[in-house]
């Protein structure tokens, strides 16, 4: 037998060879949606989709789920987990459009308006950002921007105001917010500006050739023309913050609490827990059933969620291969 | 900026807004670089405070006095260990794949459909594969991977449950390089190749994966940068005890079976998040693990260089 394997093999079984262990990607694929699925099952059929309503303390809700035992009643799985996934769509949606906003006008100044020295120093400068652990981004969160915002931004009296509810320490929206945006920038960055390289020149020559100004024929021709490649930075960004789990546990205080609007400037200090934290911080209880399934449902959620936005992303990149405009 | 002959308009003649982006955007590619300045002179400066050199060679001991309990060196071969498991897994699978889709890639569907799951991996977060790996290895029929508990549950948690998720994590950008890679190399290559008589399978073994060398490098470099600044797969699969424990009398298969940590789950152990308020040795792990991944950084620019400079191509370097 070791003589079939010595010698070349024909093409035909090399093929056949080489496309199996193509497939066990596509396996590994379906095992995700298969198990993950499976294991979140009891909550979807014993909750079916309410329990992403809101109605009740969802910590103390999955507090009580510890103590059931191996098989346990349906009222166990009872969860209204609103708080925590109003986090999620809380901090994604503040984090997302401010990277957009900053990687736009970092990406029009390094492909633009920057000397060739700044230029080449940029590069590096983004890969590093974009290579930076989130544990490490978390670290630095908890150690220096907690502390500093919960004693230099916080009032007393705004502690005070709320301390029946809540305990603001500092730790909450505004720090998870920030540190995630510097997180999921450097993607948008790298995205538009190969996109903004790719535009034609002639027509950015065309506008100045006009009168505009070479600010203005930016934002007027060369932005428009890559509203695709911005639609995907968007869609890998939203993918990146939404499953971002290490850095939001360590620095959004680990509370499921919905912060409320109507607090006016305390809104951007109360604690949260999003999908992707609540996952880290349940993780030691996953013994008892009616946990472990909340748990997955989250996990599913969170695939589901994934998968949607791969979805979306392949969809906008089809037009884009017409125009070979680099998604 | 359009450049050339000609006066160039000054920016104090255009209006307002114009003018307020230009100074937004000036700001922005400023800020970042500042706020990248920043994370590195901070996380340096408090890694040379903290960091002294026994601490990468002194085993980790729980006390409670921070100068006196011992240093990272489990982590630090954790760290090591979990890494050759996730890149020995993912490269067969991600050449083979990129080698099938660039080279073959018959039925079309099908082809679609395994570029489809890889990028559907890569943009899966980290923490449901972690939760996925752990639906896998609790499985009864696993627990040779790990160890079963005396309740009869399978704890599900080792070296090779965690080095498994660590490969889906690599996969993706080994993937993408070793294909962008075949795509780049001519076509002359391929067909000087077959008319001297070579089969495609024989083309791919002397021609084509020679010349990709330093893409799949650059692929494995990029691999292990994700695969060590990873946190969430080894919170949950790999059992987070503080010295690495094998599992089991057999020595090799005793180790994969066994738990541990690395560099990362021990600076989140000793953050305020985890149970420790061991700062000064998170800061240390941190900076250790911020070294290695600037280094790994370095490497693949080097790659790309010389890459770009000996075959005039362009490299593969372009993945963040």
């Amino acid at each position: 037998m070791l003589e079939r394997l010595r010698h070349p093999w024909p093409d035909h079984r090399a093929e056949r060879t080489l496309g199996a262990v193509s497939l066990l990607v596509c396996f590994v694929v379906l095992a995700m949606i298969v198990f993950v699925g499976a294991r979140a099952w009891p909550t979807f059929s014993h909750e079916g989709l309410s329990w992403l309503g809101s109605g009740g303390d969802v910590q103390q809700q999955m507090g009580n789920m510890l103590g059931t035992g191996v098989h346990p009643p349906a009222s166990s799985f009872y969860v209204r987990a609103w708080p925590i996934v109003y986090g999620t769509l809380l901090t994604t949606a503040m984090a997302v459009p401010l990277a957009l906003t900053i990687a736009l006008l970092a990406s029009i100044f390094i492909v633009e308006l920057a000397p060739a020295a700044l230029r080449r120093l940029a590069i590096p400068v983004i890969r590093l950002l974009a290579s930076v652990p989130s544990v490490i981004y978390g670290l630095i969160g908890v150690l220096v921007l907690v502390p500093f915002v919960g004693n230099n931004l916080i009032t007393t009296s705004e502690k005070a105001s709320v301390q029946n509810v809540v305990e603001l320490t500092g730790a909450g929206l505004a720090v998870a917010v920030v540190i995630l945006t510097v997180m999921i920038t450097p993607i948008m960055i790298a995205l538009i500006c190969e996109a903004l390289a790719s535009v034609p020149r002639s027509w950015r020559e065309g506008a100045v050739a006009l009168g505009v100004n070479p600010v203005r024929a930016v934002m007027a021709v060369t932005l428009k023309a890559i509203r695709p490649a911005i639609v995907a930075a968007t869609v890998l960004a939203t993918a990146r913050a939404l499953g971002e789990a290490v850095m939001i546990q360590m620095v959004s205080g680990s509370r499921s609490f919905a912060p409320k609007p109507v607090d006016g400037w305390i809104f951007f200090f109360e604690p949260l827990r999003t999908l992707a934290s609540a996952i880290i911080d349940n993780n030691e209880g996953l013994g008892a059933p009616a946990l472990r399934s909340t748990v997955y449902a989250f996990a599913f959620l969170l695939l589901f969620s994934a998968f949607a936005l791969s979805a979306a992303g392949y969809l906008v990149k089809l037009p884009l291969r017409r125009y070979h405009v680099q998604g | 900026m359009v450049s050339g002959p000609g006066r160039r308009s000054s920016p104090l003649t255009w209006r307002w807004r114009d003018r307020i982006v230009l100074a937004a955007a000036w700001a922005g590619g400023l800020g970042l670089c500042a706020i990248a300045a920043a994370i590195v002179i901070y996380m340096g400066f408090r890694g040379v405070q903290y960091l002294r050199p026994g601490l990468l060679f002194t085993r980790p001991a729980p006390g409670t006095v921070q100068s006196q309990s011992g240093g990272f060196l489990d982590p630090l071969l954790g760290t090591g260990l979990l890494t050759l498991i996730g890149i020995l897994l993912a490269m067969p699978l991600a050449v083979g794949s990129a080698v099938w889709i660039a080279e073959y890639g018959r039925p079309g569907w099908l082809a679609r459909l395994v570029e489809s799951s890889i990028e559907i991996v890569a943009g899966t977060p980290d923490i449901v594969i972690a939760i996925f790996g752990l639906a896998i290895f609790q499985l009864s029929l696993l627990a040779p991977f790990s160890f079963t508990a005396s309740g009869g549950g399978v704890y599900g948690k080792s070296f090779i449950a965690a080095g498994a998720m660590m490969s889906l994590i690599a996969l993706p950008p080994l993937f993408t390089a070793t294909r962008d890679g075949l795509q780049a190399v001519p076509v002359h290559m391929r067909e000087a190749a077959f008319a001297l008589g070579k089969t495609r399978i024989a083309t791919i073994r002397r021609v084509l994966i020679p010349s990709v060398r330093s893409n799949i490098a650059t692929g494995v470099t990029l691999g292990v940068s994700r695969i060590i600044g990873d946190t969430a797969i080894v919170l949950l699969l790999l059992g987070g005890t503080l010295h690495i424990e094998a599992q089991g009398s057999i020595p090799g298969l005793g180790l994969l079976r066994g738990t541990g940590s690395t560099l990362t789950s021990y600076v989140y152990d000793n953050s305020p998040a985890g149970e420790g308020a061991a700062e000064q040795k998170a800061y240390a792990a941190a900076f250790v693990l911020l070294v290695f991944v600037l280094g790994l950084n370095v490497i693949v620019d080097r790659i790309g260089r010389s890459q770009a400079n000996s075959m005039g191509l362009a490299a593969a370097g372009g993945v963040v």
